[in-house]
């Protein structure tokens, strides 16, 4: 019996050393080093530190080693220690219009100011298994030139200077951004805490909700305005010397959707946005995202809600892994109490119902 | 590489006044769901985050903790709690349910009656009593605003049409201080009763759903039903095997292939105490005799 009674404190920690020696597996096979995840698996370690708000490349290794590749027990254990961290206070919002781009595309546009930039991308790869790979040995180094020295234009303000598209509302200084790792989510949730919820979302699940809406469930026509990918300074304003202080920098991936807006009576129709925004390269989950900021959008954009990625209650209280998983696998402990009582009425259901089969049929059924 | 440090009890001072706070209004607003900022703990959502941050919150370094998990202080979930908060806050642990001052646990309530002064902390999956019969949290806030519980009276009666009973076993719906509509957590319904009017102070933790609720000791705690259709409680007509317990909550226990049963206290501190007292059952030997407690 795995609950009983004795014991179980020793069960408990053979188990969790036996895992210690699964997780090393062949002691033949040399150690994977916290370096090596980092480099070379390094969009699991993005959508770790992605999926588990922090941007910690190193311990996202730790974490990726210490869950045996599972990324959503690694995506755990980084939110855990996360909550334990002292809070200094928020960054300036960082500002992706002066990324140093290392990747940027636009579907909406053939040739863009700054150029079409492929960069690092499976795009155009035939996928193919490369026995190559299997015996290693250097890649070939990557072709160089210029940096661009000018910042590079967002395609989604060539279209803002129109007007053709709706203009972002603009930051409010004064309104804290909303943090639901602070305070309890309620609804109907802004969109600031949308946009946290489904940063921290699990990319699969947006995924499926993205690409149902592309299906028809809460269709509204999307293309891909921009995604860019590169570096961005992060800066902290230190009350102590009155002005901005860089931290350092980090690497995001954006994605800025475009997508139809018929219009109201209050408003000419015009493009409208999606957002998503990502630590590392993490493209398939700002495009899921954007995807889903837009649809979730349905009712201030007074679209009718139909279906369910464009329900916001219904998407952000199923986007977290870390507790979808939790609620999930606790249905491996112990319920035999429940249970019990869920035997005894059965039984009492089950005799009441052949006693009632077996009795004989009275005679006046309608009596009653 | 940061080294983590942990504060007494693992919360950081700021998140445990938070949690007291919500704790404060639960027992102000008897069966009311308060939100709350649940924290990621280091045990997954669903294993008993909600109990564990609300025993951290109000654990002091007198305090002296049990843990069950159904009804048992020697579950693998139960030993883990545990031993998280001796190693975490150092306190004293006890699986004697008289001399705990604060005892948490997962779907029971001890058979042994609690006394002023203590705290029973429960571990809640899905706080809202409503959520199947209504799953928005916007239309379930309404109504417990509005107190408008027709729907609950409606898939009793429903059952009662259908089956002949209200088929509920578990999590039995409760009306606290004449108020709100709340659920007991998974519990099986044979425990109700103990709620009401009870000595102890209890409180409720739903961590992945960021709610506490809270009954005040000595307040009144009634399970739905209907005055033609009383509430009952359920328990398997057997005297415990091992300490022959007539009036206890009993696990039923498979002992072979061919449909044997054994019926034992689920409760094991009270079942414990019966059989140091010379109880006896029809089987007092196995299966508890070597156990030992951590």
């Amino acid at each position: 019996m795995y609950v009983a009674v004795k014991g179980g404190e020793r069960a408990i920690e053979n188990a969790h050393r036996l895992l210690a020696h699964e997780r090393r597996g062949d002691r033949d096979v040399p150690e994977l080093s916290l370096d090596q995840i980092s480099e070379q698996l390094s969009l699991g370690v993005d959508r770790v530190m992605t999926e588990g708000s922090l941007y910690d490349r190193e311990l996202a290794a730790l974490a990726i080693k210490q869950a045996r590749g599972d990324l959503i027990e690694a995506i755990f254990l980084v939110r855990a220690f996360r909550a334990t961290l002292p809070r200094f206070g928020a960054t300036e919002p960082v500002d992706t219009g002066k990324m140093q781009v290392r990747r940027r595309i636009s579907s909406t546009f053939k040739d863009i100011p700054g150029g079409q930039i492929l960069g690092p991308t499976f795009d155009y790869t035939h996928r193919l298994l490369d026995p190559q790979l299997a015996e290693g040995g250097a890649p070939e180094l990557p072709a160089q030139s210029e940096a661009p020295s000018a910042t590079i234009l967002r395609v989604i303000d060539i279209l803002g200077r129109d007007g053709l598209i709706e203009s972002s509302p603009p930051a409010d200084d004064d309104k804290p951004v909303g943090d639901l790792t602070r305070e309890a989510l309620s609804f109907p949730a802004d969109r600031d805490l949308r946009l946290q919820n489904l940063a921290r979302a699990d990319e699969g699940f947006l995924l499926a909700l993205g690409y149902s809406s592309q299906r028809g469930y809460g269709r509204n026509h999307p293309f891909a305005g921009e995604i860019r990918l590169g570096e961005v300074e992060v800066e902290f304003m230190a009350e102590d010397v009155g002005f901005a202080v860089p931290l350092g920098s980090i690497t995001l991936t954006e994605c800025q959707m475009v997508t139809q807006f018929k219009g109201s009576a209050a408003q000419a129709p015009c493009f409208t946005r999606g957002y998503g925004l990502a630590f590392g390269q993490s493209e398939r989950k700002t495009m899921s995202m954007a995807l889903v900021d837009r649809t979730l959008r349905a009712r201030e954009l007074g679209e009718e809600v139909l279906a369910p990625a464009q329900d916001e209650e219904f998407v952000m209280s199923h986007s977290d892994n870390v507790q979808a998983t939790g609620f999930v696998e606790h249905l491996k402990l112990p319920h035999y109490v429940d249970f019990q009582s869920e035997l005894g009425l059965l039984r009492k259901l089950r005799k009441e119902f052949t006693e009632a089969a077996e009795a004989p049929a009275p005679l006046q059924e309608a009596a009653e | 590489m940061n080294a983590p440090a942990y504060n007494f009890a693992y919360l950081d001072e700021q998140t445990k006044r938070m949690i007291r706070r919500a704790i404060l209004k639960a027992i102000a607003v008897p069966g009311y769901q308060v939100p709350f900022a649940s924290r990621e703990m280091p045990m997954p959502y669903g294993w008993g985050t909600g109990g564990v941050q609300v025993t951290a919150a109000i654990l002091g370094r007198d305090d002296v903790l049990k843990v069950i998990d159904q009804g048992s202080d020697d579950t693998t979930n139960a030993i883990s709690i545990r031993k998280f908060f001796a190693k975490t806050a150092g306190v004293a642990t006890t699986t004697s349910t008289a001399d705990a001052t604060v005892i948490q646990t997962r779907h029971r309530i001890p058979e042994a009656s609690l006394h002023a002064g203590q705290v029973l902390v429960y571990q809640v999956p899905i706080p809202e009593p409503l959520r199947f019969l209504e799953p928005r949290e916007t239309e379930t806030r309404r109504m417990h605003a509005l107190g408008e519980y027709g729907l609950m009276h409606v898939k009793l009666y429903e059952d009662i049409a259908r089956f002949g009973h209200i088929a509920t076993s578990y999590a039995y719906p409760v009306k606290v201080n004449a108020r709100y509509v709340m659920d007991p957590s998974p519990t099986p319904k044979f425990d109700n009763p103990k709620m009401d009017n009870c000595a102890a102070l209890q409180l409720f933790g739903a961590g992945r759903e960021k709610r506490i609720y809270a009954i005040p000791p000595y307040t009144s705690v009634v399970s739905l039903d209907f005055e033609d259709h009383p509430f009952n409680r359920y328990r398997h007509d057997a005297p415990c095997a091992l300490c022959g317990a007539n009036d206890s909550y009993l696990d039923e226990i498979v002992t072979d292939d061919k449909g044997s049963r054994m019926f034992v206290c689920s409760d094991t501190d009270f079942c414990e105490t019966r059989q140091a007292q010379g109880h006896r059952g029809s089987e007092s030997a196995a299966p508890h005799e070597e156990m030992v407690h951590g």
